[in-house]
């Protein structure tokens, strides 16, 4: 009793309990695969149908959650191989979303004083996360990690974990992916606005707490604010959701201190666009039509 | 009003829980024992969506401004009114001026007060469930601190149970010893050797002594993961998958050394092997369970997990049943 029901595409569909349907598209992260799996998920999102509680995608799989006295699990799985159906193709994907930059003090002294701090849970306890990071990447420099990483936008491929934190992969080819390894074991505490880096995933912490990224440095902007009191967050509680384009700007310590004043002032603006992200011209071109992406900013 | 002149181990408002917020990392938060939870507002003739105080070892004491009607479900406690025990799982009611306290658990590992009319703290994304870990709902998102005060809401139209109803002893729960947990196999089970599904099947686990809203750790045998090739993204130890939501109630086995039971405060997602999923009724069970008690994951099919479901609606028919015969008499 495995408990698995195959797709015609070869997605993994099964139960969680009585409430949640997990469907595991593929083991690997893929971007076109995770561009599917958002259309997939924005269209069960749509339609709105009663009985669905959640609709979660993530980076290869997505979650469901239904009340089974409204809508039947069963049932709930045979609309899915429906839409699996319907969008059997990646490559036409286009998504309508926004490119928003983050600032970033990469290197930064509060994020250093914090990862030197665990370096008993560390695999490289002699250098700090970034440099580590900028090594196993083969990269000559620190400079050149941050010359990379803020090279070209990255888009979120599952919000997780805590409100506003949002795992995102770099929209560069394969070969240019930064990878690391995260933490032997999660360190108890990271700053708030950590930006970290883990498997192939960046992410920006939204309140200080466990965390097992390495740490790259940080932002002077939050990227959450659930009571909706910040400039930018009017209508959402969280800056980024699933398909949004993050750029990521490095800035120096007195620059991160102003664009740090002006946001606990209310006076700092996000930089934003609406964009439209179209699969195929990134895979036709994935040096060139990032730019294109964050030409929208200025 | 409500006072509170001391907090007890930790004492959080919580109610059915903050629905629908997956897709933004927010996980439901609510009463983890939702059918002692239930049955309090049941109790005080609260709807069930109310929100009650959910107490974990050791209770509060709270001073009461105004005359109320309040009821303890939940783990057994020494429970007393200026003094003079009172007993759990019945109506009681509370002058004004008086003092309420809630002692050390007996059994399980929480209770929960629940106050006619409700704690009516500000709901936030429609719940009052307080979610610490983004410090929101509840009382400043916060649990409770000698001096806070809660107000509470206004009369509920339904009737109120009288003074000493009661829920039949045979309805209320169980509440430590060895438990089944009803277990549905999917998600990442494809990760684990057949014979270490097996095994889990086969073997009894010891719950940790730490009662955290977060997860339950299950002491048990060593689970081995099917070889392969870290797939691009996932990570290089066995257990690592490619990040991935983690439905309330899944268990996982990081290192395949422990086994986490995620409850309702757990983090939406994250990159462990998950081998299957808890049925919903007994995530009730488990979040009242502490060392030395143990479990057993007992393998049903999705009938069967919808089944369970449906049997604790009726069990809470009966309840409401009973406490409405109560009231006629």
């Amino acid at each position: 009793m495995s408990g698995y029901e195959f797709f015609g595409d070869g997605a993994r569909a099964s139960f969680g309990g009585d409430e949640f349907v997990f469907v595991e598209v593929g083991v690997g992260m893929d971007l076109a695969q995770a561009l599917r799996i958002q259309a997939i998920t924005g269209e069960l999102a749509r339609r709105e149908l009663p009985g669905v509680i959640d609709v979660a995608p993530a980076n290869a799989s997505y979650l469901v959650r239904a009340d089974p006295d409204v809508l039947h699990p069963r049932e709930l799985v045979r609309t899915l191989a429906r839409l699996h159906a319907r969008f059997g193709e990646a490559g036409s994907v286009a998504l309508d979303t926004e490119i928003v930059e983050i600032p970033v003090w990469y290197a930064d002294p509060a994020t250093e004083r914090t990862c030197l701090k665990f370096r008993d849970r560390h695999q490289s306890p002699e250098e700090t996360d970034i440099a580590y990071t900028a090594r196993v990447n083969g990269l000559a420099s620190v400079a050149d990690l941050v010359a990379a990483h803020s090279s070209a936008p990255f888009i979120v491929t599952f919000p997780c974990f805590k409100p506003g934190n949002t795992e995102c992969v770099q929209l560069v080819p394969r070969e240019r992916q930064i990878q690391v390894p995260k933490y032997l074991r999660p360190r108890t505490e990271t700053p708030a606005r950590a930006v970290a880096h883990g498997g192939a995933f960046t992410v920006v912490y939204p309140t200080a707490g466990v965390g097992g990224y390495q740490l790259l440095g940080r932002s002077p902007v939050p990227v959450a604010d659930l009571a909706q009191r910040t400039p930018g967050f009017e209508k959402s509680k969280v800056l980024a959701t699933i398909s949004t384009l993050l750029r990521f700007r490095p800035v120096p310590g007195e620059e991160y201190a102003q664009l740090r004043t002006d946001s606990r002032e209310g006076r700092y603006r996000y930089r934003r666009a609406p964009v439209r992200f179209a699969l195929a011209e990134f895979l036709a071109d994935p040096a060139g039509y990032p730019r294109t992406l964050e030409a929208a900013l200025s | 009003m409500i006072t509170v002149l001391a907090p007890g181990a930790r004492t959080l408002v919580q109610d059915l829980g903050r629905d629908g917020q997956y897709a933004i990392g927010l996980p439901p938060s609510g009463a983890l024992d939702q059918y002692s939870h239930r049955c309090a507002n049941l109790l005080v003739g609260n709807h069930e969506t109310a929100a009650t105080l959910e107490i974990t070892m050791t209770g509060p004491e709270l001073h009461f401004a105004e005359p109320a009607t309040v009821a303890v479900t939940g783990g057994e406690a020494d429970v007393r009114i200026d003094g003079m025990p009172v007993p759990c799982w019945q109506t009681v009611f509370v002058d004004a001026g008086r003092v309420l306290r809630i002692g050390a658990l007996r059994t399980g590992c929480h209770a929960y007060l629940a106050v006619r009319g409700g704690i009516a703290t500000e709901p936030f994304l429609g719940s009052r469930s307080t979610y610490q870990s983004s410090a929101i709902g509840g009382h400043d998102g916060r649990a409770l601190a000698a001096g806070d005060t809660l107000p509470v809401g206004d009369e509920p139209d339904e009737i109120r149970p009288g003074q000493g109803s009661s829920v039949d002893p045979r309805l209320r729960p169980a509440l430590g010893g060895h438990q089944p947990l009803r277990f549905v196999e999917g998600l990442c089970r494809h990760r684990f050797t057949d014979e270490s599904v097996h095994e889990f099947f086969s073997s009894t686990f010891a719950v940790s002594p730490e009662s955290d809203r977060t997860g339950r750790r299950l002491i048990g045998p060593a689970l081995r993961f099917v070889d392969r090739e870290a797939p691009f993204g996932a990570g290089d130890n066995p257990s690592n998958v490619v990040d991935l939501g983690y439905p309330v109630g899944s268990v996982q086995v990081p290192n395949g050394e422990e086994a986490i039971c995620l409850l309702r405060d757990a983090v939406t997602g994250g990159g462990y092997a998950t081998i299957g999923t808890v049925v919903s009724s007994d995530l009730d069970v488990l979040a009242q369970l502490k060392a030395p008690d143990t479990v057993r994951f007992v393998p049903v099919s999705l009938d069967q997990a919808v089944t369970a479901r449906r049997e604790r609606r009726d069990r809470l028919k009966h309840v409401r049943r009973g406490l409405r015969l109560l009231s006629l008499y």
